[in-house]
């Protein structure tokens, strides 16, 4: 019997391992194939181990192209302000929502729930926000079309807040003559913590990854994010090369093969380096949102 | 003793003033993100003129959808949309199923954090950066899967022009991404399975297959309904960036990689022929509302509790 169950668990290992791999492996040849020299990377191929080590694309990429650095700092202020607000929001419609006492309550709650079962779709949304509010190639495409889009965060804050902060407190905390506003900030919010940061944590992830709204509605090469940036470089690499032209001299050529990878590493690890330290918050992300909305 | 009611009374209305205050941004946000453009689904029915706007451009009836389907692209697309949402539904589902049951037997905590930690990796990378780690592997010259085939003395395989590869390339690259996450989703509710079950169905006799049979799937059943309706309601859409980004929009195998979604962003930005796209989004968004009403409907009179809403 013990014996049985120790080959048990190491048979569950073994198959671990190999999902693991398989997670992982493709992350490795894009990391490994970044650092490759790209003469080695013309002859033999991307793979998992750098045959013949190499900083070339990552010195292309900051010495000579002054794109990449742009882009860095567009993803950062575009992360940061669009959590930033995104959050605010959610706690600001999920506070209320969350009170019994809230005249016309449902309505709220079903305003916010018929949004993830209808939408009109990309045209009417693309429609209006260039038409009716021109942010074409302006700094807030890249944040407001998808501040609130998910509904699910607004009912997983309203959730949170029935659940966990008790009404005792809120009444206490009235009865002492604190206003609304100053409930919110001063007692629910510290109270909230891990709800607020998993949602920050999700919503952060969803503005660093994001490419899509740099796809709709910018053109500008100025504002693109790191996302925009690869996407454009995805069908067209010479988007590099002509700004190394301009800024660099004529002289350095493209290390094209190498260059690609690079970028695209630049794009995915931050996050990867970041999230084993929240790796706490994200899955309870996942826990609590991904079942119920 | 009245005036003491009274008082009371204007505090709770204050209160509440104040509660509607705080949710004012937040719901012009929402009334203009996701309320002010439906109406523009009434573009589908029209000859859209940017010069002339939505409300002013000629109606034109149902001729955009007849338009629309006389392509055969249209029926591609639908088939792609639903065939491949169909194949995800179930092999996610299954792999993620199994995948948490064997991590509940797993024992050791490190061992177990740290599985979670690297398998949920590949969920975190977006899409445009999956469709770069896809193309080292396929890429005509230099991909990894090219140089292994010529090393094994084989001739290479143009990848991104073979329509037939594709069914199985999104596949894995969409369960690669995803199964990470689907996993940990389940994984919490086989923790929050009742261990005396277990330890009964032990007493019983029963080895680790019965017990899952018995205790774990029966415990899952819930959550998995949940998981598959929400995905099913979802059946019309796609995971744009996986249909657009990773077969690198190389035109000879769009028959097989064209979900709805790419669809409709392609005819309206890069052929800007809005009627189909208006046609297809229209078509996407009332059969998407009426596929989630009708799931739940069917639900609600089965299993109340697993009812959406």
């Amino acid at each position: 019997m013990a014996g049985s169950k120790k080959s048990g668990q190491i048979a569950l290992n073994i198959i671990f391992v190999i999902l693991v791999v398989m997670a992982v492996a493709p992350l490795v040849i894009l990391i490994s194939s970044s650092f490759t020299d790209e003469a080695e990377l013309l002859q033999s191929g991307y793979n998992f181990w750098p045959k013949k080590f190499s900083l070339g694309a990552y010195e292309y990429l900051f010495r000579s192209s002054n794109k990449l650095v742009r882009a860095c700092v567009v993803t950062v202020i575009v992360t940061a302000a669009g959590t930033f607000i995104n959050v605010m929001l959610t706690i600001l419609f999920a506070y209320p929502l969350s009170r019994k006492e809230l005249p016309f309550r449902s309505f709220f709650s079903f305003y916010v729930f018929f949004t993830m079962l209808f939408n009109g779709g990309l045209v009417p949304v693309y429609m209006m926000w260039t038409q009716t509010f021109g942010i074409k190639n302006t700094i807030w495409a890249l944040i407001i079309p998808r501040l609130m889009m998910n509904a699910f965060y607004i009912i997983m804050m309203r959730s949170f807040f029935q659940s966990s902060i008790p009404d005792s407190l809120i009444e206490a905390a009235r009865i002492d003559g604190g206003g609304e506003f100053c409930i919110l900030f001063k007692i629910v919010m510290p109270l909230s913590k891990p709800m607020i940061a998993t949602i920050s944590l999700m919503v952060g992830l969803g503005y660093w990854n994001d490419w899509t709204n740099s796809l709709y509605f910018v053109t500008d090469e100025s504002l693109f994010s790191i996302q925009a940036m690869l996407n454009t470089i995805l069908t067209n690499i010479q988007f590099l090369a002509t700004s190394a032209g301009s800024v660099g001299g004529a002289a350095v050529t493209l290390p094209s093969a190498g260059v690609r990878m690079a970028i695209a590493v630049v794009g995915a690890v931050p996050v990867l380096c970041v999230y084993p330290f929240f790796q706490k918050y994200f899955v309870k992300g996942i826990v609590v949102g991904g079942v119920k909305g | 003793m009245e005036t003491k009611v009274y008082r009371k009374r204007k505090k709770i209305r204050k209160n509440i003033l104040t509660l509607y205050a705080m949710m004012i941004p937040g719901f012009i946000y929402i009334f203009i993100n996701n309320y002010m453009p439906l109406p523009g689904l009434a573009i589908a029915f029209k000859r859209f003129d940017y010069s002339k706007g939505i409300w002013d451009s000629p109606w034109t009836g149902l001729s955009n959808f007849t338009y629309l389907f006389k392509s055969q692209d249209a029926l591609n697309m639908v088939r792609n949309t639903l065939g491949y949402n169909l194949v995800f539904i179930i092999l996610g589902n299954v792999i993620a199923v199994a995948v948490a049951v064997m991590l509940n037997f797993l024992k050791g905590k490190m061992n177990k954090k740290v599985y979670q930690t690297l398998i949920l990796m590949p969920y975190l990378v977006s899409t445009v950066v999956v469709s770069y780690i896809v193309y080292a592997f396929l890429g005509q010259e230099s991909g990894f899967l090219n140089s292994l085939l010529v090393s094994m003395g084989k001739d290479k395989i143009s990848w991104y022009t073979s329509p037939k590869y594709w069914p199985y390339i999104l596949t894995i690259v969409f369960i690669w991404k995803n199964f990470g996450y689907s996993s940990i989703l389940y994984y919490a509710a086989v923790i929050g399975i009742d261990s005396s079950l277990y330890e009964a169905a032990m007493v019983d006799g029963a080895g680790r297959m019965r017990q899952v049979w018995h205790v774990t799937l029966p415990g899952l059943k819930n959550t998995i309904i949940t998981m598959v309706l929400l995905q099913i309601g979802k059946m019309f859409y796609s995971d744009f960036g996986l249909f657009y980004q990773v077969p690198m929009r190389s035109g000879l195998i769009t028959s097989v990689t064209d979900t709805i979604d790419v669809f409709v962003y392609r005819n309206l930005s890069m052929l800007n022929d809005i009627g189909r796209a208006s046609a297809a989004g229209f078509l996407q968004s009332m059969l998407g509302f009426a596929l989630i009403l009708a799931v739940n409907f069917i639900v609600r009179r089965v299993d109340r509790d697993s009812a959406l809403f």
